[in-house]
């Protein structure tokens, strides 16, 4: 187990960037998830980590030694593929005791890893397997497998869950979550499915075209995003965007609707007044009242647990969701109030967040 | 429903299909078109491939000789052979000539497929200047290796003797029987690489890059990586360009023909360049047939034996279970 520090660390391949400096703290024991759309440099950010790739600039150390001409194998870390890369030549068994029997176990030790692993896995019964004769699900827990085996001081997870069927990524979201809290080794996780990060992380770190947007705990994220890319990244159904300006205190959108504040004032500062910004609100932070908003319905989605509705405020289109069943008809205008308190406002040139 | 519509529905129910013609019938019966579909390639089949093959069988057992369709002579053509240490030499030579040729080709074919599988400049460039040798019509290349092989004008010598002085006589490549078949074995290999680089390049592009960067963490080093990864992972494809490339070896004619045309004293005859002197200059039909088909329990034994003993793999099965 160890911690893992990353300084300023950029990638270059040729002469495009990749990587822009990007700092994060990770400390023994924790599950970091690092989560951004496809490209944003995250994946090579933990191939730099494993030492697939090289650092152009910058250091990565892990449990206080930097390790940037460290060579892969004595970085004493475990990567599970996004592909599973299982050697499709061995058994399971075979898989999971590569590790070991390169670094010359006695037989004794491999046996006794490999039996333990299979355990925590359940994979004990299917040790003489090859990896064709096994479903998506049991690839993936060979791989976790084959790192498990090697007591690694920090694990690698690179879009573990992103080959597998809705139903299945659940389950094994919950199994690797369960696996981290039962072996409490540090997990560097990658995923653009910000699902998986919310859920399993216990620390985000959101990337954005080679740089970091934010780092923290999910419903830090969630609660408080720092910028505008967060805040449409983090949360599903994704936010609501209105753009307008603060006008003596109000927010009034482009097409003239004034939408309500929080009641602590919105942070802005003075010298804001005109200036254009960002009214963000999540589609759960609806209500339905009477006295709300008119907007006019197009779409009505069930879901059973809540339904989601489409609609306009003036020309911007929204999505609510609502606890409760609306049986709103499209065309209809219906009352929405959104919940001051929940509501986000952002600098629109900077995208950065007011803070209230 | 209005009252036409209504019409229209009861007028549809009252349609009764009309049972179709006899040719539609058989058409639709599943033997028949079979066969039918069959038949084109089954024709083409017989009348090119199984027709020659027969009749290159049925000469071995008879007399013919040029302008006499000869008769049955049952196995005396081959009992001749037996006692004839011209043909025993051919079969010498013919296991020589593919077994060490094989081993040299595979181990540079294998190796310019490892360098040509890394990132290097020029990388098509030079794919496609490795393929040459397979390109060149191999009459023009055997007249090129003649050249090369010439006791008066080899290059080889000419660099050796004249430039380097390294030697103090020109080499008799193709003089002494030796001599002659490490020279074609040299001109096959240079002319076999190609096709086995080639072929063994695309074999180990289909082995995924993450199993290298997965082995890489698990602590394995290049050579380990190679033996553990790379050679079981290639053995498929190796298997099948390993048999492809006996046969043609073992049955090569032009090469050998063209460079030495089987002297000197018979000692570089390969059973193909053989059975073609015997048949066609020496107006020997059956014999030389009789040549020819003794080679073919030699080819499919090492068919066998290349493809089954290195193609199939366990791993490769889809099984459920085993």
């Amino acid at each position: 187990m160890a911690n893992v520090t990353i300084t300023n660390v950029r990638k270059a391949f040729g002469s495009t960037e990749v990587l822009h400096g990007v700092s994060v703290g990770i400390e023994d024991g924790e599950f970091v998830i690092l989560v951004g759309p496809s490209g944003c440099g995250k994946s090579t950010l933990l191939r730099m980590i494993a030492g697939l790739e090289n650092i152009s600039s910058g250091d990565i150390a892990i449990g206080g030694r930097v390790v940037n001409n460290v060579p892969p194998k004595e970085r004493d870390i475990a990567m599970v593929f996004q592909n599973y890369a299982l050697y499709p030549h061995m058994t399971v068994r075979d898989n999971m005791a590569f590790s070991l029997v390169m670094a010359k176990a006695p037989q004794a030790v491999i046996d006794e890893h490999v039996r333990r692993a299979a355990q925590i896995l359940g994979l004990s019964d299917l040790l003489h397997r090859y990896p064709r004769q096994l479903s998506g699900g049991q690839r993936q827990r060979v791989a976790m497998g084959r790192a498990i085996v090697r007591d690694p001081q920090v694990f690698l997870f690179d879009e573990p869950l992103s080959n597998l069927d809705a139903k299945l990524r659940v389950q094994m979201r919950a199994e690797i979550k369960e696996l981290h809290q039962r072996l409490n080794t540090t997990i560097m996780y990658v995923t653009h499915d910000q699902i998986e990060a919310m859920t399993m992380a216990d620390k985000i770190v959101v990337m954005n075209s080679g740089n970091v947007e934010q780092i923290g705990e999910p419903l830090e994220l969630y609660d408080r995003p720092a910028n505008l890319f967060v805040a449409g990244f983090i949360g599903s159904p994704a936010m609501n965007f209105l753009r307008g300006q603060l006008r003596d205190g109000a927010f009034v959108t482009n097409d003239g609707v004034a939408l309500p504040l929080p009641p602590t004032g919105h942070g802005a500062g003075n010298g804001t007044d005109g200036a254009p910004a960002v009214y963000g609100i999540r589609p759960e932070h609806f209500q339905l009242r009477p006295d709300g908003l008119p907007v006019t319905v197009h779409v009505v989605e069930p879901t059973g647990s809540e339904t989601q509705v489409i609609a306009n405020i003036g020309e911007t289109q929204i999505l609510c969701a609502f606890r409760e069943r609306v049986m709103a008809r499209p065309g209809e205008t219906i009352h929405v109030a959104p919940d001051t308190a929940l509501v986000h406002l952002f600098d629109a040139d900077s995208g950065r967040r007011y803070d209230s | 429903m209005d009252a036409t519509a209504q019409a229209a529905s009861v007028q549809r129910l009252s349609f009764v299909r009309q049972p179709d013609s006899w040719l539609v019938r058989l058409f639709d019966y599943k033997p028949f078109l079979v066969a039918i579909c069959m038949l084109p390639t089954a024709g083409l089949l017989l009348v090119f491939l199984t027709y020659p093959l027969g009749l290159g069988i049925w000469l071995a057992f008879t007399d013919a000789t040029i302008g006499n369709p000869g008769e049955f002579v049952g196995l005396d053509n081959f009992i001749s052979l037996w006692d004839d240490p011209v043909f025993w030499l051919s079969v010498f030579n013919t296991f020589v000539y593919t077994f060490v040729t094989t081993i040299i080709k595979f181990a540079l074919g294998l190796w310019l497929a490892l360098l040509l599988n890394h990132h290097i400049p020029f990388k098509a460039f030079i794919r496609a200047i490795v393929l040459l040798p397979f390109i060149v019509p191999t009459v023009l290349s055997a007249i090129a290796w003649w050249w090369i092989f010439s006791p008066q004008f080899s290059i080889v010598s000419y660099v050796l003797v004249d430039r380097l002085g390294w030697l103090d006589h020109y080499i008799n490549f193709l003089g002494t029987p030796w001599a002659a078949r490490w020279s074609l074995i040299v001109a096959n290999v240079w002319r076999g690489i190609p096709f086995i680089a080639i072929t063994l390049l695309a074999g180990l592009q289909t082995i995924p890059p993450s199993l290298y960067e997965a082995a890489l963490l698990d602590g394995a080093s290049g050579w380990q990586r190679f033996r553990r990864i790379t050679v079981p992972l290639l053995m498929p494809i190796l298997s099948v360009v390993l048999t492809l490339s006996v046969l043609f070896t073992f049955t090569d004619f032009q090469l050998v023909y063209a460079i030495t045309r089987g002297g000197p004293f018979n000692s570089t005859h390969l059973m193909a360049t053989l059975a073609f002197q015997r048949a066609i200059p020496g107006s020997q039909l059956g014999e030389g047939a009789a040549i020819a088909v003794a080679m073919i329990p030699f080819l499919v034994a090492a068919t066998l034996v290349t493809y089954f003993g290195l193609g199939r793999r366990k791993w490769q099965q889809g099984e459920a279970n085993d």
